[in-house]
């Protein structure tokens, strides 16, 4: 069985993001315990396991919402553990949430266009001034939240308050907003929650277009196996915080201690 | 520092009761120390001779209810007679103001908290008069010597009335089914009423003891500053509401620890070097505790999960 | 770079809108100014007064509103930009006049009380900084008691400084406050504010405001924008301050309390929480109310405070919000 590197990094090209034996603990309860994992450039990678066996907090860990306990995170080569969340994205990583966490007062347009903010020359001075420069920004941002919005087909809505639109598309914006940031790594917590099997299918056919053409990594926290074993080509398995297997999804689907986290011991 | 002690009994009076209804609501009753305003007022026209009049319809209607001063019972009718009044203002606002905005943002019920704080006080100022009123020794009053200490019968009295009103808040807390049905409400709304409690009788009860305690506080307070004004619950509501901040908002013996810590802290000042600024102390103190131990002194670190 | 046909987002119209609503107003605080002498003495105070209010209350909402961070202090700000300016013009100007001599004598009183309220704002702003520090790991509630705290302090701070007056304040303040010196500040917060948060950048301040978790991850660090939110909120609470002071001539720390801070923040609350144009009409209203009021004084704050409950328990969102429709493109 083959563990840990994927298929797409060689050798001498250090792996995108490395988790190396990260442990996080909440009180007495340990949620992710010697965790290593690598993630290239070109992954597409799903985490799975059964509720509670610490896959958001994983997320978490690597956005630096949490700093761990023990163990290193590396990204580009460079220690990130321990950094705040916003230093973390402007690095490269965006994600999505398990809770979709839009701004709800602002309208779709406006969501998407302060994901830009990491690459804006523009600020509060500028803002006030409204010199050339910053006019021309602002058409040219503007031009770019719209090209976004018709990749994901979000356009028509452009004006409608976030928090109205219905479901599936409020998870599509949250992932358009996501790649506003520009990022190298996008994790994305339950996209497919919620979804009828058409939406899954096109959530499918989406993540897979937007992985080719922004040329990004992809680490994906998913229940349903439909999507992971469909789109994903490695996928890690956790069941209380440690990592049980990992593989092409034909091994971890064939491995015992995976099914026997999901089903429980077959009865002797 | 018996002085800070009976000052910290009344602060822990009034703490009881904004931490209680924040721990039930997560909501400032700012119109608690209003309350306790009227609880003292209450006090006074017990044993005082009032005239109530409409100008407008020529209504003139004299009101003695000849409870007398400087006796045990007269006293303890009086204040038995501000606590009922106030614990049924605390359910009625409630009732009225606050329950109807139950599902609103935090911050419309701040605002309307503060109306009705507002509303209290300048209804105070119309019915009572602005002019500060004695406040008459509604219990005999000896002064007694513990060495080198004077104390006077009437801080005794806050200290003891405040010890057993806080015993018994313990004990319905813990051992009564209000008491029970209280904390659950404070720890899931939404699941104790799915076991069958009526989370609008529980709200109520809290309130209306919350403010049964800022009335006794009321009048213990107004024994031993007996200069009653329709302003004079502000500064010390605002006090009593650090005390239970620093103590743990939402925790009771927080609250009752927060009191008595901030009172002794008060008076230390006030015999110090920087008097003037005994008022800015308080605010001091809840500014650092914010910084520094936001859950107070004995309460619960709470996270949100992401 | 978007031409695929589609309509121009309506976005570039705001961009060009705020600029030319500035100049529109500067004009017509020119004109106000120019016929101030024809309105008389009680409409001019009044005026004075709704136009100081504006600024105090747009600048609120820049914090309350548009950056979601309850603050209940702002009286405090006020205050310090009023004492700061009528230091300066009270104990600098002295000294300073006379030297100008007779023909420039009203152009170094203008420029003196400018930058009295220059100095009054920036004092401010740095209180906003002092305040705006520790408030960025307190929520809702808990902010709200602390900046409640922080202007209590302030006024209790006023108090204490004897060369400032104590508690009985500094009075004899010159006049220098005139419409057109209100209504152009008024003219340039509002442009300020609205500027800034109709930006790219100034989007981030309503983004931190509704999901702080959220914004973060997409790159925000809402550290500088509740900070960026406080200081220029105090600055123009600062400025307005020393307008305040130079038109009533004489001001005292309880003055600057909790029931100041209260009285914008119901402007804000009344005017919609971040909706610039609903927080300058409930200004001008609320400054309006109490003297509509007058005729029955006694029972003015009684009924003010029953209206309040009344307006929250009746519309909560504001007198002055309305839900733009929005269209499908």
């Amino acid at each position: 069985m083959e563990t840990g590197l994927s298929m797409a990094a060689t050798p001498t090209t250090p792996p995108l993001l490395r988790l190396e034996d990260c442990t996080l603990r909440f009180g007495g309860l340990t949620a992710v315990s010697g965790l290593t994992a690598e993630i290239g450039e070109t992954d597409l990678v799903g985490l799975i396991g059964p509720n509670g066996a610490g896959k958001t907090t994983v997320f978490n860990l690597i956005t630096g919402v949490y700093r761990p306990a023990a163990g290193r995170i590396e990204f580009g080569g460079q220690s990130i553990a321990g950094k705040k969340p916003c230093q973390i994205t402007a690095r490269g990583i965006a994600r999505t949430f398990q809770n979709i966490r839009l701004f709800g007062s602002l309208n779709v347009f406006d969501n998407v266009r302060v994901a830009f903010h990491l690459h804006l020359w523009q600020g509060l001075g500028h803002a006030v001034w409204r010199g050339p420069g910053f006019l021309r920004e602002e058409k040219e941002i503007a031009g770019q939240v719209m090209e976004m919005l018709e990749i994901f087909q979000l356009q028509k809505y452009r004006d409608a308050p976030a928090a109205g639109l219905p479901y599936g598309e409020q998870r599509r914006l949250e992932i358009a907003r996501a790649l506003a940031t520009r990022p190298k790594l996008l994790l994305l917590d339950e996209p497919a929650a919620g979804m009828n099997p058409t939406e899954k299918a096109e959530l499918m056919k989406l993540i897979r277009f937007v992985e080719e053409k922004y040329k990004i990594a992809v680490l994906l926290v998913e229940h349903d196996m439909q999507v992971v074993m469909g789109i994903c080509r490695r996928i890690i398995v956790l069941d209380y915080g440690v990592k049980i297997a990992e593989g092409t999804p034909e091994e971890v689907r064939a491995n015992p201690k995976v099914i026997e986290a999901y089903l429980g011991r077959p009865a002797a | 520092m018996i002085n800070g002690l009976s000052l910290g009994a009344v602060y822990a009076l009034l703490a009881l009761g904004y931490t209680m209804v924040y721990g039930i609501l997560r909501f400032i009753n700012f119109a608690h120390c209003d309350v306790f305003m009227v609880g003292a007022f209450v006090g006074y026209y017990a044993v005082t001779p009032f005239t109530i009049r409409v100008a407008k319809i020529g209504l003139s209607l004299p009101v003695n209810l000849h409870i007398g001063t400087d006796s045990i019972a007269g006293g303890t009718l009086a204040l038995l007679l501000a606590v009922a009044f106030c614990a049924v203002l605390g359910i009625i606002i409630e009732r009225l103001a606050y329950r109807p905005l139950r599902q609103c943002s935090k911050l419309t019920v701040l605002i309307t908290a503060i109306g009705v704080s507002l509303f209290l006080e300048n209804m105070g100022q119309l019915v009572f008069g602005a002019d500060p009123k004695p406040f008459p020794e509604l219990f005999p009053v000896r002064e007694f010597s513990l060495g080198a200490i004077n104390v006077s019968s009437n801080q005794l009295l806050v200290m003891g009335v405040s010890a057993l009103l806080v015993i018994g808040l313990q004990f319905i807390v813990k051992r009564t089914k209000m008491g029970t049905a209280m904390r659950a409400v404070s720890l899931n709304p939404v699941a104790a009423s799915l076991v069958g409690i009526n989370n609008d009788r529980v709200i109520s009860f809290t309130f209306g003891l919350g403010s049964a305690l800022a009335a006794a506080g009321g009048i213990l307070y107004a024994l031993n500053y007996p200069a009653i004004n329709p302003y004079m619950g502000i500064l010390p509501g605002l006090k009593a509401f650090v005390a239970a901040v620093l103590g743990g908002i939402g925790n009771i013996r927080g609250a009752a620890l927060g009191g008595v810590l901030l009172g002794l802290v008060e008076t230390f000042v006030n015999g110090s070097h920087y008097s003037t600024y005994k008022d800015a102390i308080a605010f001091a103190v809840l500014i650092l505790i914010l910084l520094f131990r936001p859950a107070g002194l004995l309460g619960k670190v709470e996270t949100e999960k992401i | 770079m978007n031409g695929t046909g589609h309509n121009p987002p309506r976005m570039l119209e705001r961009i060009f809108r705020p600029k030319i609503i500035l100049l529109a107003v500067l004009a017509g605080a020119g004109l106000l100014a120019c016929f101030a002498g024809q309105f008389g003495r009680y409409y001019t105070g009044l005026l004075t007064k709704v136009g100081i209010n504006i600024i105090l209350a747009v600048s609120l909402n820049l914090i309350n509103g548009y950056t979601g961070q309850f603050s209940l202090g702002h009286a405090g700000f006020m205050g310090v930009g009023a004492y700061t300016a009528a230091a300066i013009t009270l104990f600098i100007g002295p000294n300073l006049l006379p030297v100008a001599g007779a023909a420039y004598y009203h152009w170094a009183a203008w420029g003196l009380f400018g930058a009295a309220l220059l100095a009054g704002g920036l004092a401010a702003a740095v209180a906003g900084v002092v305040v705006g520090l520790p408030s960025l790991r307190l929520k809702g509630d808990y902010l709200a008691i602390a900046t409640l705290g922080f202007g209590e302090i302030f006024r209790v701070i006023f108090c204490n400084i004897k060369s400032l007056g104590g508690g009985l304040g500094l009075n004899g303040i010159p006049r220098y406050t005139n419409l057109f010196w209100v209504y152009v500040t008024a003219a340039v917060c509002i442009y300020v504010v609205v500027a800034m948060v109709h930006s790219t950048y100034g989007r981030g301040f309503l983004a931190v405001r509704d999901d702080e978790v959220a914004a973060e991850a997409m790159g925000l660090n809402p550290t500088r924008y509740k900070m960026a939110a406080f200081v220029t909120g105090a600055f123009f609470a600062g400025i307005a301050g020393g307008l305040y002071g130079h038109d009533i001539r004489a001001i005292d720390p309880n003055g600057f309390g909790f029931m100041r801070s209260f009285d914008i923040v119901v402007m804000v609350i009344l005017g919609g929480m971040g909706n610039t144009p609903g927080v300058i009409a409930a200004a001008i209203v609320l400054t309006l109310l109490p003297e509509w009021l007058r005729p029955v004084a006694e029972y003015r704050m009684v009924i003010y405070s029953l209206l309040l409950i009344v307006l929250m328990l009746t519309r909560p969102q504001g007198l002055f919000t309305w839900r733009r429709k929005w269209k499908q493109v």
